[in-house]
């Protein structure tokens, strides 16, 4: 509809300025980052949160308190601490990362003409999937003793002490083609194929966009949008290797942490956690930066359109959530409920406030503040919400993480709000100056107009 | 009773074009002329807001069927597996909430679509027995039809109406006398 308030493509090929201001606040967040992880790791060594540090370092097989953690047999040592914050949000922001590489590709293959204004944003996040990607493997070869209990050899020794018959049959899964107990080649090759296979397409698909800006006449290119074409076709194959990458890498880098323990909803509840926390940080960065006077030419149609999508996926979260925990509840098979029971009532019950936080903020909350179309037309109530899902899944990322590996040690102290910090303002940090590199709106793009005419009902 | 008092007498002026129709509701809304409705062979955007049409309240219908399905099923569920016949199955509690989850989800969006059908059918006329108004039947095919309720313009005389109409781009102007409901 043409009103006052309109704004034409052609009148914007402002660039993102990264100004210095914000990018010397970006380092002083990353320096408070730091010293907080650095306060937190003191106190820790004091023995300051602790709660068995006392048991000592022995493989202690026979003890399995707290509601039968994988790794609570081994001694707490703080460092483990550390290495479990560090992988949490190495998973958490690669997540949000991945998530903007893969809705942009979505765009593609759906043809959608609404956010070509906006796929610029989340095309920038792609760029930190080789910072969180050098990060887990590196912490794999650091930490990977004290976060996975299926990476100590001792467990696949036939006849030993510790051999485990269950570990040893899903040996091949980590192992293969090695012995099992060895070097784990077939997880690092994942690992790495998937960080890389994300990575190489990503690229693929930044390098055509940037091309597609270079075209000097719209309406010659629009009768043969040949790049166009060939972004659908990256973004198919993008989004078909995304859909086997995410369930195998959620298996990989999360449900191992309970190495006994297995659900066959963990791709997707996990994939989901990941989807809607992108959708969030997106429609975060669209608010942003159009209250900084960027995107003139979005307006409330596409926030509604991003908000209707964060709705949409809170309820698919919790559809999947739900899913996976009243099988587990009703069925009450003992290897499959140790889960929840750990996560309900073990640990002298640590994690049950955020068990119930985490169904709040994820589901609650969000169903019922962006109900109304009125809502997701607003602003400043998209950016309650958009809170309630940015927290609600760090928490349910907590949830999945913490239970397993630090058990009756963890809790949000200094370390966890250091780490989140300086994964943030990194992530912010490499955002924006890659946002700073391109023209914020895609000029080229064949269905530009049709995202500047956007109009929901 | 005579006829008069039965029936209501339309204005009906028939258009070719979208754009043609849209610019003659901007001038006969500003000559103060209040508009029934307009009629186009294929949704045309915005025509609602033309008009002048607040936005319907179906969505709150369907959030209080909805609210009522949940509630319902919620406390039925609770009545029967815990006061009148409670029954252990699977050791869990008499009430145990996870488990009446997928009734409840489910009965609440059967109530919340059934209720929504419903409401729309009822307030938009289209019961089974009822006679849809037909103001042209041309505007199935390729007309735009904009239909005008003398009753609703008493102040303006009708012949300075079809006058409007005609001056706006309208091909004829036809007179209709439809039911009073």
């Amino acid at each position: 509809m043409a009103s006052a308030t309109h704004y034409s493509v052609e009148h914007e090929n402002l660039n993102f300025v990264f100004k210095s201001e914000l990018r010397k606040r970006l380092i002083m967040a990353m320096a408070i980052g730091v010293i907080l992880i650095l306060l937190g790791c003191i106190l820790l060594m004091m023995g300051i949160g602790v709660a068995d540090a006392h048991h000592g370092a022995g493989h202690g097989t026979g003890h399995h308190g707290g509601g039968g953690a994988e790794g609570s047999g081994h001694g707490f040592h703080w460092t483990k601490r550390l290495w479990a914050n560090l992988w949490l949000n190495g998973v958490f922001f690669t997540g949000i990362a991945v998530i903007g590489v893969f809705f942009v590709a979505v765009q593609y293959v759906a043809h959608a003409g609404w956010s070509s204004a906006i796929k610029r944003i989340p095309e920038a996040f792609g760029y930190f999937l080789p910072i969180t990607g050098g990060l887990l493997l590196i912490l794999f070869f650091i930490a990977g003793h004290d976060l996975f209990h299926w990476t100590h050899s001792s467990l696949y020794e036939k006849g030993g002490k510790e051999f485990d018959k269950i570990l040893y049959g899903k040996s091949g899964f980590f192992f293969f083609p090695l012995k099992p107990g060895s070097f784990p080649f077939f997880y690092v090759l994942r690992m790495i194929i998937f960080f890389g296979g994300w990575y190489f397409l990503f690229m693929q698909i930044r390098k055509l966009s940037l091309k597609e800006d270079l075209e000097t006449d719209f309406n010659t290119y629009l009768k043969r949008p040949v790049i166009y074409n060939k972004l659908v076709y990256i973004s198919t194959v993008f989004v078909v290797f995304f859909a086997i990458s995410s369930s195998v890498s959620a298996w990989d880098w999360i449900m191992s942490i309970d190495s006994h323990w297995f659900s066959t909803m963990f791709g997707w509840y996990v994939f989901s956690s990941w989807h809607v926390t992108g959708l969030a940080t997106i429609a975060l960065a669209v608010i942003l930066l159009k209250e900084q006077g960027y995107l003139k030419v979005v307006n409330e149609n596409h926030l509604h359109d991003l908000g209707k999508f964060m709705f949409a996926f809170s309820i698919f979260w919790t559809y999947i959530w739900f899913s996976q925990f009243l099988l587990i509840y009703y069925a009450n098979i003992p290897e499959e409920a140790i889960y929840f029971k750990e996560r309900l009532s073990g640990h002298g019950g640590l994690y049950a406030p955020v068990f119930f936080l985490n169904i709040f903020f994820n589901f609650f909350f969000p169903f019922l503040i962006l109900m109304t179309r009125a809502s997701k037309r607003n602003v400043s109530i998209l950016k309650i919400a958009i809170g309630f899902i940015l927290v609600g899944h760090y928490l349910d990322f907590f949830m999945m993480v913490m239970p397993g590996t630090v058990g009756a040690n963890g809790g949000f102290g200094l370390i966890e709000a250091g780490c989140l910090l300086l994964f943030a303002s990194a992530f912010i940090y490499v955002v924006a100056s890659n946002l700073a590199k391109a023209p914020l709106i895609a000029k080229n793009h064949p269905f530009i107009k049709e995202s500047e005419y956007h109009v929901v009902l | 009773m005579t006829k008069h008092e039965e029936t209501h007498k339309f204005l009906v002026g028939i258009f070719n074009d979208e754009d043609i129709l849209i610019g003659a509701i901007k001038k006969l809304q500003a000559a103060g002329v209040k508009l029934h409705d307009a009629y186009t062979p294929y949704p045309v955007h915005h025509l609602d807001e033309y008009l002048g049409f607040k936005r319907s309240r179906l969505s709150k219908a369907a959030f209080l069927f909805g609210a009522t399905g949940a509630i319902l099923a919620a406390t039925f569920q609770s009545y029967v597996m815990g006061i009148d016949w409670p029954m252990i199955i699977g050791g869990k509690d008499f009430i145990a909430p996870p488990s009446f989850v997928p009734v409840t989800f489910e009965f609440a969006v059967l109530c919340a679509s059934l209720g929504m059908v419903a409401t729309f059918l009822v307030s938009n006329g289209l019961l089974p027995w009822k006679k849809a108004v037909m103001f042209d039947p041309r505007s199935t095919d390729d007309k735009f039809v904009l239909a005008i309720n003398l009753a609703d313009n008493k102040k303006i005389e009708e012949a300075k109406i079809v006058e409007l109409l005609k001056a706006n781009g309208a091909e004829e102007v036809n007179t209709k006398e439809i039911k009073k409901k």
